[in-house]
């Protein structure tokens, strides 16, 4: 009957897409191991920040939007981290990828974000890194290599962030 | 007739034009806005909907998916 | 879910055969990779209070949902509607006196998120005087391709009773739906929908109240036992950006064709225009055309007794075109305590329905009716 081959179709075309897609939806983002992309934008203090500035230092970059309901939950949570780890060499960078950087520097300043907010609002960050979910975070180590990537946030993340944090900056 | 097979067709049509989409994921600011949803306010919606089943012979395939009264 | 009817019923299978597409499905669920996650749906209440006039039938009442998530993974939700009707319709007047009547309205829901799969349960009861209607939803929604396309399935299952207030008739109403969707966006500012419902039922399918006529003179209505029906949608949403804001307005438009085996066809075609205006108000402008041919059995008027027959304007033929504009402004829109956003908002569409071939006893002409339909409602995000 139709109804039943409706679901069938579906059924077999879901199956069939859901293979085919698996490779295809995996990120390009950098490989661990590899130098982390270097790049200069616009922050919220009005100067420009390069990556390579913070060689030495642990680097947490958090690509987010104001229009991301996952990357407004961990905002405050990545907050108190900056907040936590910063005398012991951590930076926290903020990438931005609002149209309107208005609307994104109205947030954090509603949130009370304390860690640098850089305005990537033409998306030359985000395809250097490939950013294929949001929120995205990727760590870097003292030496600027890429060593962990987080692609979204769920309730616990941060726990998983703060492990590794520590164990970057031990190194 | 013709337009039941066309159906599934279509469904599987839809599901492979995936491919071609290619939004990335910090495009995707637009789509974020409730305006850009097929049903903003599923409430009010689904009310209007029931307004319309009540008094008409069609019902089913809307975005709004209410319990049904189903009433006469 | 196999109903051992007379085969009238067509979503009537043995469970065993449309168990394993859905274990297809499920195994397909599981195979699919993504990195973005689909979220449970937006914690919030609406509070609304709806109103209804026409063809000398006012309704009107209050209606509530509330939706609270409970974690990451689930989401509650309850729901409560209210209709309260005054009733001097044409086939009130016509054969009986005006009446006033109540409907109450409840349903709770569950949402349960598991990887890029949302589940969906909910139970509605409604609850009038002289009829009883229980439904069981359940749903199930997947993400692919990082949620640029999105699967939908749903089935639902639906037991109504049919009473009468004057005596001690009662029959009921057995009803299986099954519905499939897909969605798919199409660029930064482009998603379509498309959609397909099949619907079956069996018992009681008509209004005890109401009467056929035959030569002019009243007569009960005698319906089929069984109604199958399916219909498909075809949706699309398109938005517009200006240099001031990301997104200034959108464009959405939809599709559906609808056939049963009761004879009917029909078509509703219906368009919707959204524009911000400057950072707290929302308007919306909508037009809804609808179109339907009678059913086999209907008739105005038989000329001679057949073994089925309708006068129910319903399943006439008949056209409707609708307008309406709502208006939406955002009291609220930054965290306050514990909500996030709020907003008032206030709807009014006329509807004008059109039948050709059921007449107004009283005047003998094809009738005709226009309604107002007011929509007033808050809105709370936490």
């Amino acid at each position: 009957m139709f109804v039943r081959a409706a679901f069938k179709t579906a059924a077999i075309t879901y199956v069939l897409t859901a293979l085919l897609a698996a490779p295809a939806s995996q990120a390009a983002m950098p490989k661990i191991g590899a130098a982390a992309p270097d790049f200069a934008l616009k922050s919220s203090s009005g100067k420009n920040l390069k990556l390579n500035e913070h060689r030495g230092e642990v680097v947490m970059i958090n690509f987010w939007a104001t229009w991301c309901a996952p990357c407004r939950q961990e905002l405050p949570l990545l907050n108190r981290l900056h907040e936590q780890y910063r005398k012991a060499g951590f930076r926290l960078l903020g990438v931005n990828i609002d149209e309107r950087p208005d609307a994104a520097r109205a947030m954090a300043k509603n949130l009370g974000i304390s860690f640098p907010v850089l305005f990537d609002s033409e998306k030359r960050v985000s395809r250097l890194y490939d950013v294929n979910a949001m929120p995205s975070t990727v760590l870097i180590d003292r030496d600027g290599k890429v060593r962990y990537i987080h692609l979204g946030y769920r309730a616990g993340y941060e726990t998983r962030y703060e492990a590794q944090i520590r164990e970057l900056l031990k190194q | 007739m013709i337009w039941t097979r066309f159906v599934p067709i279509l469904l599987c049509a839809v599901t492979l034009l995936a491919g071609c989409a290619g939004v990335k994921s910090y495009e995707r600011e637009m789509l974020a806005d409730p305006i850009m949803s097929f049903s903003r306010d599923p409430l009010s919606d689904q009310y209007l909907e029931h307004v319309y089943e009540v008094r008409e012979g069609a019902r089913g395939a809307t975005t709004t998916q209410g319990g049904g009264c189903g009433c006469n | 879910m196999a109903v051992t009817d007379s085969g009238s019923l067509s979503i009537s299978e043995p469970a065993v055969a449309t168990l394993w597409p859905a274990l297809l499905a499920a195994l397909g669920m599981l195979i699919s990779y993504t990195a973005t996650a689909v979220v449970l749906p937006d914690d919030r209440t609406d509070l609304l209070y709806h109103y209804y006039d026409g063809g000398g039938v006012t309704v009107r009442g209050p209606a509530m949902l509330v939706r609270k998530s409970a974690g990451d993974n689930v989401s509650v939700s309850g729901r409560y509607y209210v209709d309260t009707v005054s009733s001097a319709s044409i086939d009130v007047v016509t054969t009986a006196s005006p009446y006033k009547d109540k409907r109450e309205e409840f349903g709770v829901g569950v949402d349960y998120l598991h990887g890029n799969s949302l589940m969906q349960a909910s139970v509605t009861s409604s609850k009038e005087n002289d009829y009883l209607a229980d439904t069981l939803s359940l749903n199930v929604s997947h993400d692919l391709f990082g949620g640029l396309t999105s699967l939908n399935l749903g089935f639902s299952q639906g037991q109504d009773v049919v009473q009468r207030v004057d005596t001690s008739f009662e029959s009921d109403i057995n009803r299986y739906s099954f519905s499939l969707g897909v969605s798919q966006v199409l660029s930064k500012s482009l998603l379509l929908g498309v959609g397909y419902e099949g619907i079956a039922e069996e018992g009681y399918l008509s209004n005890p109240y109401r009467s056929a006529r035959i030569l002019g003179a009243s007569l009960p209505e005698q319906y089929p036992g069984t109604r199958d029906s399916q219909a498909v949608s075809v949706r699309a949403v398109k938005g517009f950006s200006s240099d001031q804001r990301p997104i200034l307005s959108s464009v959405r438009a939809e599709y559906r064709y609808f056939r049963d085996n009761w004879g009917i066809r029909s078509n509703t075609l219906g368009v919707a225009l959204q524009r911000y205006f400057g950072n707290r108000v929302l308007g919306e402008a909508r037009y809804r055309y609808y179109q339907q041919s009678a059913a086999t059995f209907y008739s105005d008027n038989f000329t001679s007794e057949m073994t089925y027959m309708a006068r129910d304007k319903e399943l006439s033929t008949f056209h409707s075109h609708s307008l309406g504009a709502k208006v939406t402004w955002y009291f609220l829109d930054r965290k306050y305590l514990f909500l996030d956003r709020m907003s008032l908002n206030f709807s009014h569409d006329y509807v004008n329905f059109d039948y050709q071939d059921f007449t107004d006893v009283r005047t003998g002409e094809p009738y005709s009716f226009g309604a107002n339909v007011l929509q007033l409602y808050i809105s709370a995000w936490y």
